[in-house]
């Protein structure tokens, strides 16, 4: 009998609120994504931006392996989720692993009956579906990451969504998640404009980034980036997840490259 | 006997079909609408076992509607059609498969452009610029291929649906006396008479 008793206390607590009516291991779990890498995205009028900071880097990590990166050229914090979007996570790294497992399961899944690409706000939706039901049932830690969505449907066109471990969702112009979000939140509502192009949202995210790292150096093994945008020739989204020589050039174009003596071969 | 024609034109999908509900030999009923209204720009025509018809008809009408009212997104003619087509394909792997045949029409609304979809109980599906089931199809089919015009106008695809009513009126040992004739287009589904 106090063997159930404890059992049920240790399953209940990730799940009950607190008499203040709060649910702390939510809490606790967006806690910890305000300290993991800073992931920004922006929505210009003619595609969307996402560019992420990885925050673990030595000189001892084998990056020789990523070099091409994963499945679009996926890396550590930006993954092609479907070929209309993007996700770029902050938080646990194994946990966000599993979400984009069943992000693009959700996504095939809706091609294969439909026969197109899923909406963006219905991955976006189904994936937070999950992540609420992680918060309610019993002896489950809720999801300990947030997501950005960057994708691209004909009805509503370009859209920006954010979702956080309670399964809550919201559609944005431009935001931030992670580290410093707060700072770069206000640098983004400083500088934003309505209508914002593709070329000069680029810079603004990478000028953001630039201030919000707390790091001398600003460089491939660093940053990730990705752009999604149409494709004049066949009217279809064109996801482009930048490789780590193309993120170079592009900071060494925008001049905001910083090197780091240390971390040169 | 039962029949159904559908073209697509500029800007509009026209569907037809016959008000005929019959059984055996008997006409029980002459003024049966079987062409349904699925959502805000989209028809369909079903013919095939009376009750599985309308039961079949159904059953896409609030599946389509529910897809809506869940994601407040309404599903393109051509992701419909597919779903409706998956539908019947696993119908047909069931015990009890329906046995329908559909012709589903629909306006694209973000791409600006009509769709035509032929569909039968086997879950055979094809996007086509016009289409019949039933009877009146062999005598429509090469008409149509004659008069077809995807760049024709309203009155111009009315007059063409025209023709194929009139020859099956003049071919077909026991044709159809009514049809009910719906037209989608930008500014949503609408019945017209002819």
């Amino acid at each position: 009998m106090l063997a159930t008793a404890n059992n049920s206390l240790i399953a209940g607590r990730t799940t009950i609120f607190s008499p203040e009516g709060r649910l702390y291991q939510i809490e606790y779990a967006m806690e910890a994504i305000s300290h993991a890498g800073t992931v920004l995205g922006v929505l210009a009028k003619d595609g969307v931006v996402l560019a992420a900071e990885k925050k673990v880097t030595g000189k001892l990590l084998d990056l020789t392996g990523a070099k091409e990166g994963g499945y679009g050229g996926s890396g550590e914090k930006i993954f092609l989720l479907n070929s209309n979007v993007i996700g770029g996570v902050a938080g646990l790294t194994a946990d966000a692993n599993s979400l984009i497992n069943h992000a693009r399961t959700i996504a095939q899944r809706h091609l294969l009956t439909y026969n197109e690409d899923i909406p963006v706000e219905i991955l976006t939706e189904r994936l937070c579906d999950m992540k609420q039901g992680y918060t309610q049932f019993g002896g489950l830690r809720p999801f300990g990451v947030s997501l950005l969505y960057a994708g691209y449907d004909p009805q509503y066109e370009f859209q920006l969504y954010h979702s956080d471990p309670s399964g809550n969702y919201s559609g944005w112009k431009a935001t931030c998640i992670g580290a410093n979000n707060g700072t770069a939140q206000s640098l983004l509502k400083q500088e934003y404009k309505d209508d914002i192009e593709v070329k000069d949202a680029i810079g603004l995210v990478l000028r953001v980034m630039s201030k919000t790292m707390d790091s001398t150096t600003l460089g491939s093994e660093k940053l990730e980036f990705a752009v999604l945008t149409l494709d004049p020739e066949t009217k279809k989204p064109k996801a482009k997840i930048y490789r780590p020589s193309e993120i170079d050039a592009l900071l060494q174009s925008e001049g905001l490259k910083k090197e780091d003596e240390e971390m040169k071969p | 006997m039962e029949t159904s024609f559908a073209l697509t034109g500029k800007g509009y999908v026209i569907i037809a079909s016959d008000t005929t509900a019959a059984r055996s030999i008997v006409k029980m009923k002459i003024d049966e609408d079987k062409v349904k209204a699925l959502g805000p720009h989209l028809l369909m025509a079903h013919s095939g076992e009376p009750g599985d018809t309308l039961q079949f008809a159904e059953y896409v009408e609030r599946n389509i509607r529910l897809y809506n009212i869940r994601h407040n997104y309404s599903l393109s003619p051509s992701a419909a059609a597919s779903w409706v087509r998956r539908s019947l394909a696993e119908s047909l792997r069931s015990r009890h498969p329906y046995s329908v045949n559909l012709l589903l029409g629909g306006y694209d609304v973000p791409a600006k452009e009509p769709h035509l979809y032929w569909i039968d109980y086997l879950g055979t599906m094809s996007e086509v610029p016009f289409g019949a089931h039933g009877y009146g199809s062999y005598f429509a089919l090469s008409l149509l291929d004659r008069y077809h015009n995807p760049d024709a106008s309203l009155e111009e695809g009315i007059a063409t649906l025209k023709r194929c009513i009139d020859e099956v009126a003049k071919r077909l040992i026991v044709s159809p006396s009514k049809y009910t004739v719906k037209v989608v287009d930008k500014d949503g589904v609408r019945e017209i008479e002819v």
